[in-house]
């Protein structure tokens, strides 16, 4: 009976496929599945790319291909005198997706918006925990509960954020995918229904694409919804094949069995961009791979030791090894494509012979230490363990004996920020918004030492500096804030800042429009399919 | 008969036992931290640390947290995945038809190639066609089927392009699974071209996946079917004049079958073994590969529960084959 | 496959003579001959892998990175097999990963044999609820397929070529337990173990002395298949990342470091493979030469 019943239904779906089919169809062949549909608690790039990019809108988005913040479902923003109050306008006649397992009642509004903070900031709320064992990791990571003091709705469609301190960076924050805006009346649905995990499965959002449907591990379905505010999209009906060996998709793509993929491997960029029938798209990666030194550590706590290591270190042919010209030699933390960045550093000298002296100088012989690698490919860093072994035998020239050492990913972060880690230790940072907050202060700041600073480096006049641009909402002034700041950061010394690697993005050249994001992400919204 | 499997399920209950500590155990001795896996790149603050520790129950005694586990996988209750928050059991009636539909084509495609292979090796014994079936079949036993699997796709499916390199159905066709088994749901929904599209993308990985299996199955079936061909029945059926043929098909291979129909059933734990490579590099939605990436995501729960359904069902299958293998072979009942 | 039936003949009274017999049944098999060829080869390049290789497996030649194999166009003489993406010579490479995988090989299959066997003869002599608890175990063990518990094993022992073997050895030593134990359950009733325990012998020299040379015949089969089984199962582990770590040049590793240049450089990716499977071979064709030269039945025919 339950098999005739789903045959049923399956007829009807067939039925409505046969008719989509005739519509544009444009297939992602994305990298991972995501973990679920609320992109709250979410923390990968690959969930909010099926989740915040497809179904959901903020107040204020970035602009396709860019970091600067422009209205979306605010449609303007002001900010008081002292900074304490921001207060968003909201857009008017903005639908929720109308789906099988939900009807909406009514337009976007200010509950909603409201609703979808609480959720993650009041532990009272039955939300804050609705799947067992959930995080609201950005809203925590981005120091929300700290900086938030009340979210108000004024009217339906003005909404009031209140803070404890002023905070440049919020506006940005409030653009990041955990800030995505959910619906409070389907919430109380599930929450009448009792079934609160269907929030994580079933999506509701006033995104552009609407969810129809998700086979573990295989694919995700999205179909254009037809009331988007900001008009309908060009291609009818969006699908993810979650492939996620990197060279498989690089043939799906060539065998045409998708339009677009993320994250090529290096080796296989040439072939894609010698193919006639594809496009291989480019940008900067908003990102740096770097290796720590433990400052508080000997040998390392010299540091002239460290900069005679750096010296050691042929970046050039590890970023041609390991990064097959997908990298860029950094000089600074932060990526040449941000704001502040301070070009009048010069790059990283190789110079093995004066590195030997300088270490010779600083009575460094026979020096044997750890070398950490991370066991897992990131954007930043393909390969840390074939970066580990270049390093290895450059630093064996120098008279250096380095042992690389690797663990499990979690395992791997939490010994190397234990303050009493020997050895230097390879990691990295791909930015959240743009801010150039997000990279100094996140990885070297003195109150990141035991989350995210791996160096244990607390350098007063770099902290003053970078404490001083959080709280100035005049960009200039803060862009010279960090630009003195990048001067003391080389100066001392406290990574060695490998590369920001570039990233490629290979599609058919029958798909139009296409951004690339410098933030990472991968959103559909305008692309077209030529036919 | 019925003594006979409750004899062999009495037996079971300790392993079963075992099996269940096994899971359990292993998990907890896994290096790394279950909580901090569930977070990101921003960590959990040390209050929301305590909260969840209390909430996954990792505070108590173990021997607690271990009755507590096993009280749940009783009521049916495996767990909660901690990357997707979805209960594990749906997560793997999800994903495991499409490792059984892989796994019953590779051993329909072992079976269908190595038996017959088999018994014209054993007829025509010491003939080149025996060498070259007997050589291919070692030389398939000792493939490195991840290296098998990568070669494969090169030549068929990016040098040729004849089959396709990913998934199992081409994504134009969306079909809700009824069953999960892609040709069988293809069927019911009577969509030829959906079932021939599944069909083509389940060739490769089943090839590498049957490659192992075949050889077995090949040597096997040739052993038997000489050991056979030697015994006196077959000698004097042949003396009595019965064609070659009549001899080899009616007297010989069923005897000699017996022990291939065993050696297939013992395929199963080797299967999803090799279902983990094959998996792996076809980027195929199964089991093997879920358990993979559970194991290098640090997904507890997941590699606990999954360990152990895997190794019940492997079970279950030895068992079936035992009863099997009884009910063929009168003489086994009685030990 | 991996189960032999257990058949034992009594030892040959002559060692000698025994060895000869064996000899000549076993040469009698082209595939074996060779099987031992290669494999004697094999194991003199691992004792005298660095006199052999032309290059150091660690030397990066940084300016001939991904040079195809010498006969190709693009090729650098000094390359005979090409090199890797750090540019390292590939044959030497996989000169000295000889000697990994032959390690491996004898490390798993002496600890598998030496666990296996006395767990074996004490299951099988003993008999009761040692023999039910010992074999239990056995079954758990062989619940999980081989390589799935492999790779549980060596997540909690942490990645590592030393941790892979221990793993390999632990989920192979099952199928020794399980031979060497209806070994001797058949064997300790017979009349010349009686006998020797009318005649006053200890359990220990009972077990060891008298029984188990007499289960010798399958147990050298089965360790044969179960050394070219280590290497298939280290290798598979060092290609999902869980075995011996780069710069290591296990071949498994040396596969699974090369995969993404698989359409851009096949020959990193085809030569560890075509090393794995010729190692295995030949040791397969050995093991099928033993089995067929040990086993009575196929002698007379």
């Amino acid at each position: 009976m339950k098999l005739m019943k789903s045959l049923f239904a399956a007829t009807a779906i067939v039925a409505l496929a046969a008719g989509a089919a005739q519509g544009k169809q444009l297939v992602y062949c994305s990298e991972a599945s995501p973990a679920h549909f609320d992109p709250g608690p979410l923390t990968g790039g690959n969930d909010f790319d099926a989740t915040s990019h497809a179904i959901y809108n903020r107040l204020v988005e970035f602009v396709p291909g860019g970091t600067e913040v422009a209205p979306a479902l605010a449609e303007s923003w002001e900010i008081s005198e002292d900074g304490l109050e921001i207060t968003f306008k909201l857009r008017p006649g903005v639908k929720w997706h109308t789906t099988p397992y939900f009807t909406p009642t009514r337009d976007f509004n200010a509950e909603d918006v409201v609703f979808s903070f609480e959720r993650q900031w009041k532990e009272d709320s039955v939300w804050y925990n609705y799947l067992e064992g959930m995080t609201w990791d950005y809203f925590q990571g981005m120091d929300m509960p700290k900086y938030l003091k009340e979210i108000v709705a004024v009217d339906d469609l003005t909404v009031k954020f209140v803070l404890t301190e002023p905070n440049a960076p919020m506006i940005a924050n409030l653009a990041m995918d955990f800030a995505s805006i959910v619906s409070k009346e389907y919430a109380d649905k599930l929450e009448a229904d009792g079934n609160l995990a269907a929030f994580s499965t079933q999506p509701v959002g006033t995104g552009p694409f609407m969810f129809v449907d998700y086979q573990l591990d295989t694919v995700i379905r999205y179909q254009a919804f037809a009331d988007y505010w900001d008009g309908k999209q060009p291609i009818d009906d969006l699908v993810f094949a979650i492939t996620t060996d990197p060279s498989v998709r690089a043939q799906r793509l060539l065998a045409g069995e998708c339009d677009i993929m993320p994250y090529p491997a290096p080796a296989d960029i040439a072939q894609l961009q010698n193919d006639p029938n594809l496009t291989v798209m480019e940008q900067e990666g908003l990102n740096i791979g770097y290796m720590s030194y433990n400052v508080t550590e000997p040998p390392f706590d010299n540091v002239n030791v460290r900069k005679a290591l750096t010296m050691a270190i042929d970046k050039a042919a590890i970023i041609e090894a390991v990064y097959q010209g997908a990298g860029q030699d950094a000089k600074n933390l932060i990526p040449p494509t941000m704001w502040s960045y301070n070009d009048a550093i010069p790059a990283d000298e190789y110079n093995p012979e004066e590195a030997k002296r300088l270490l010779e100088e600083a009575g460094v012989t026979d020096l044997t230490t750890d070398l950490w690698a991370m066991p897992v490919s990131r954007p930043y860093n393909p390969n840390a363990q074939r970066v580990a072994e270049l390093i290895q035998s450059d630093w064996a020239a120098v008279g250096v004996n380095a042992n690389i050492v690797s663990y499990e990913w979690t395992e791997y972060r939490e010994r190397g920020k234990q303050e009493d880690r020997k050895g230097p230790f390879q990691i990295g940072w791909t930015g959240d918004n743009g801010d150039p907050d997000n990279f100094f202060a996140t990885l070297f700041s003195c109150s990141a030492i035991g989350v995210s600073n791996y160096s244990m480096w607390c350098n007063d006049e770099f902290e003053a500096l970078i404490q001083e641009a959080k709280t100035t909402s005049d960009q200039e002034k803060r862009a010279e804030l960090y630009t003195k700041a990048q001067e003391i950061f080389k100066a001392e010394e406290p990574a060695m800042t490998l590369a920001h690697s570039r990233v490629f993005m290979p599609m058919k050249k029958t798909v139009l429009n296409y951004k690339m994001s410098p933030l990472g992400n991968h959103s559909f919204k305008g692309v077209d399919i030529q036919e | 008969m019925l003594n006979f499997i409750l004899r062999r399920l009495a037996l079971i209950v300790p392993t079963v036992i075992g099996i269940s500590l096994c899971a359990f155990f292993f998990v907890r001795v896994l290096p790394g931290d279950p909580i901090l896996a569930m977070a990101g790149q921003h960590g959990v603050t040390p209050e929301r640390y305590e909260i969840l520790r209390e909430q996954f129950g990792y505070n108590l005694p173990i021997w607690q947290q271990y009755l507590d586990y096993l009280g749940n996988v009783l009521q049916g209750n495996f767990g909660v995945s901690l990357s997707t928050k979805r209960p594990v059991l749906t997560e793997f009636m999800a994903l495991f038809p499409a490792t059984i539909e892989l796994a019953l084509v590779a051993m329909l495609f072992a079976v269908a190639v190595g038996i017959p292979a088999g018994i014209f090796a054993a007829v025509k014994r010491g003939s080149w066609f025996d060498q070259f079936t007997m050589g291919v079949a070692l030389t398939g036993y000792s493939m490195p089927i991840f290296w098998w699997g990568l070669l494969l796709i090169i030549f068929f499916s990016g040098y040729l392009g004849w089959t396709p390199v990913s998934g199992r159905i081409s994504l134009t066709f969306f079909l809700r699974p009824i069953t999960g088994f892609m040709l069988v749901d293809t069927l019911l929904y009577g969509n030829w071209p959906a079932f021939v599209s599944a069909l083509r993308h389940l060739i490769l990985p089943a090839i590498v996946l049957g490659t192992i299996p075949l050889a077995v199955i090949a040597r096997q079936t040739r052993s038997a079917m000489l050991e056979v061909l030697g015994e006196d029945y077959v000698r004097t059926a042949r003396a009595k004049g019965l064609s070659p043929r009549r001899v080899v098909n009616v007297h010989a291979l069923r005897n000699a079958l017996i022990p291939v129909v065993t050696t297939i059933g013992l395929q199963v734990g080797l299967l999803l073994g090799g279902a983990i490579l094959t998996e792996t590099i076809f980027s195929w939605p199964g089991i093997g590969k879920w358990m993979i990436d559970s194991i290098s995501k640090r997904d507890y729960v997941v590699v606990q529960s999954g360990l152990l359904l895997i190794a019940l069902i492997v079970m279950a299958v030895n068992l079936l084959v035992d009863v099997l293998y009884a009910v063929i072979n009168p003489r086994i009942r009685v030990k | 496959m991996s189960e032999i039936q257990a058949t034992p003949a009594p030892v040959k009274a002559e060692f000698g003579a025994g060895l000869r017999e064996f000899w000549h049944y076993y040469s009698v098999n082209r595939g074996a001959v060779i099987g031992l060829v290669v494999f004697t080869l094999l194991v003199l390049i691992a004792i005298f892998a660095p006199l052999i290789a032309p290059h150091s497996p660690d030397q990066q030649y940084r300016d001939a990175l991904l040079v195809p194999p010498m006969w190709d166009a693009m090729g650098d003489p000094r390359f005979l097999l090409g090199t890797d993406p750090v540019g390292r010579d590939i044959l030497s490479r996989l000169i000295h990963g000889a000697r990994y995988s032959l390690f491996i090989g004898l490390f798993v299959v002496v600890g598998a044999l030496f666990v296996g066997v006395i767990l074996g003869v004490l299951a099988g002599y003993f008999g009761g609820w040692v023999d039910a608890m010992i074999m239990r175990v056995m079954d758990i063990i062989l619940a999980f397929p081989s390589l799935l518990l492999a790779l549980v094993l060596v997540a909690i022992l942490g990645p590592g070529l030393f941790n892979a073997m221990v793993a390999i050895a632990i989920v192979l030593q099952p199928h020794f337990a399980r031979l060497v134990r209806a070994a001797v359950m058949a064997e300790k009733n017979r009349e010349y173990v009686t006998a020797a325990k009318l005649s006053g012998a200890s359990h220990i020299r009972l077990m060891l002395i008298t029984i188990l040379p007499n289960c010798l015949g399958p147990l050298i089969v089965q360790a044969t298949l179960s050394f070219s089984n280590a290497i298939l199962d280290a290798a598979a582990l060092g290609f999902l990342g869980m075995g011996a770590q780069p710069p290591t040049p296990e071949w498994g590793t040396m596969l699974a470091s090369a995969r993404e240049f698989i359409l851009r450089a096949p020959w990193v990716v085809t030569f560890p493979g075509l090393a794995i499977l010729i190692t295995v071979l030949a040791i397969n064709l050995i093991g099928d030469g033993m089995r067929d030269a040990l086993d009575p039945k196929l002698k007379r025919s």
